[in-house]
């Protein structure tokens, strides 16, 4: 009974808070230095949607919570899960991320330090990066054997981003290492955005060009540190746009196309995300007496 | 005694004036000039801007909250129009205060040109 009354007093608490935008632009894979503001909870999901080959279509979703902890440091907690057609559905894991901001100043590139822990199982499909020699064979292998491998990683990213003249412009690049064998896998990420409207409108508006985002995104595996290079690595493809309303949620979606003989031919992405301003404050003030 | 008390003074001084984000901005980035300045449109944008980006810690009529100060007062009023632009810019991360240099560059200028609005409606 107490644990309901939590919840309920949890939830409307939540309901209740500010909402702010959360201008994280319209990438699923690609970072920039743009950080939480210190306080704020993110809230989002990250879907995609695909047919490998000869595999089955399958459903790969992504929770995800983001928070401020300082303007130079940002948190974020994943909780995975997939479904795949004529098989299962199944929870495949949890991520751990940091994100921390090296320059204090804007510059004319800025890089901010990325560090992950991975707990995840091989079933896996949420496919927020693509490393080493990943590709459409990971993806048909079937859940009931793919949920037996475990996956303890730690991925390290070099981001570096700029804002010119209205664009945003990233790279990321990426290591990745499972903590007890498999060798170093290498990936790279880069994306460029830009809204449609540089100027804000005066009235508060949900089809204001300002709140479309439009851009595109190229990402894929650059191998092992044994076998770097391009050779059977897949790389795909991205344009992706997102909308967010006056309210604060923000909607993307994003087609990605694979551009080689190992990459999975179609992906669809998919998300949707609610910043809740001052999350922290709010938070405490409920235990204060 | 008289000593140590200077000293303390001093140093509470030089840490207030770190604190200080308007003097902490390069003059060559003071002395830019807002292209929007006095445009009542801009204004009602960056009232917009202002209510989505600043009001959960600046308050709602920028009176300021336990983390963040208010913004109705003569320091920003006086303010040029580029410390502001900077300071929205660049933030103050180790403060708390996060950059908006995510937001294009005329949405800045808007929310400049709101914030000098709020010293001449007191």
């Amino acid at each position: 009974m107490v644990q309901r009354w939590a919840l309920i007093l949890g939830l409307g608490t939540i309901m209740f808070l500010p909402c702010c935008w959360g201008d994280e632009g319209p990438f699923f894979i690609t970072y920039t230095h743009q950080m939480e503001e210190p306080g704020n909870l993110e809230l989002a999901t990250k879907d995609v949607t695909g047919k490998p080959g000869n595999g089955n279509r399958f459903l790969g979703s992504t929770t995800e919570l983001e928070y401020g902890l300082k303007g130079w440091w940002t948190t974020e907690f994943y909780l995975d899960g997939q479904a795949t057609f004529r098989e299962s559905s199944l929870f495949t894991g949890y991520r751990w991320e940091n994100r921390f901001r090296l320059l204090p100043h804007e510059h004319w590139i800025n890089p901010v330090l990325y560090v992950e822990f991975e707990n995840i199982n091989g079933a896996d499909k949420g496919l927020l990066e693509v490393v080493g020699h990943d590709g459409k064979n990971d993806l048909i292998q079937p859940n009931a054997d793919a949920r037996t491998e475990r996956k303890r990683e730690i991925e390290t990213k070099l981001i570096l981003s700029s804002y010119f003249k209205g664009w945003t412009i990233a790279e990321n690049f990426i290591a990745e290492k499972n903590v007890r064998h498999a060798p170093y896998e290498f990936g790279y990420t880069a994306g460029v955005s830009r809204p449609l409207a540089l100027a804000a409108r005066p009235d508060r508006c949900n089809l204001c060009p300002e709140n479309f985002q439009v851009g595109a995104e190229m990402y894929g595996g650059l191998g092992t540190h044994q076998d770097f290079g391009l050779g059977e690595t897949s790389h795909y493809l991205a344009p992706t746009i997102a909308w967010t309303l006056a309210n604060g949620t923000s909607f993307k979606v994003s087609p990605s196309f694979g551009i080689t003989g190992t990459s999975a031919g179609f992906l669809l992405r998919f998300g949707v995300s609610y910043e809740i301003g001052q999350f922290g404050r709010a938070a405490r003030s409920l235990f204060r007496k | 005694m008289k000593l140590l008390s200077l000293s303390v003074a001093f140093v509470m001084a030089a840490w207030c004036q770190n604190w200080n984000l308007l003097h902490q901005v390069p003059p060559k980035a003071a002395a830019k000039s807002n292209p929007m300045e006095g445009d009542a449109r801009a204004c009602r944008a960056g009232a917009k801007l202002f209510a989505r980006e600043c009001s959960a810690c600046h308050g709602r009529n920028a009176e300021g909250s336990e983390k963040a100060p208010a913004l109705r007062n003569a320091d920003v009023h006086q303010a040029s129009a580029g410390t502001l632009f900077w300071i929205l810019k660049n933030g103050s991360l180790r403060h708390g205060m996060p950059s908006f240099a995510h937001l294009p560059e005329p949405q800045r200028w808007e929310i400049v040109t709101f914030l000098h609005s709020l010293g001449q409606k007191e």
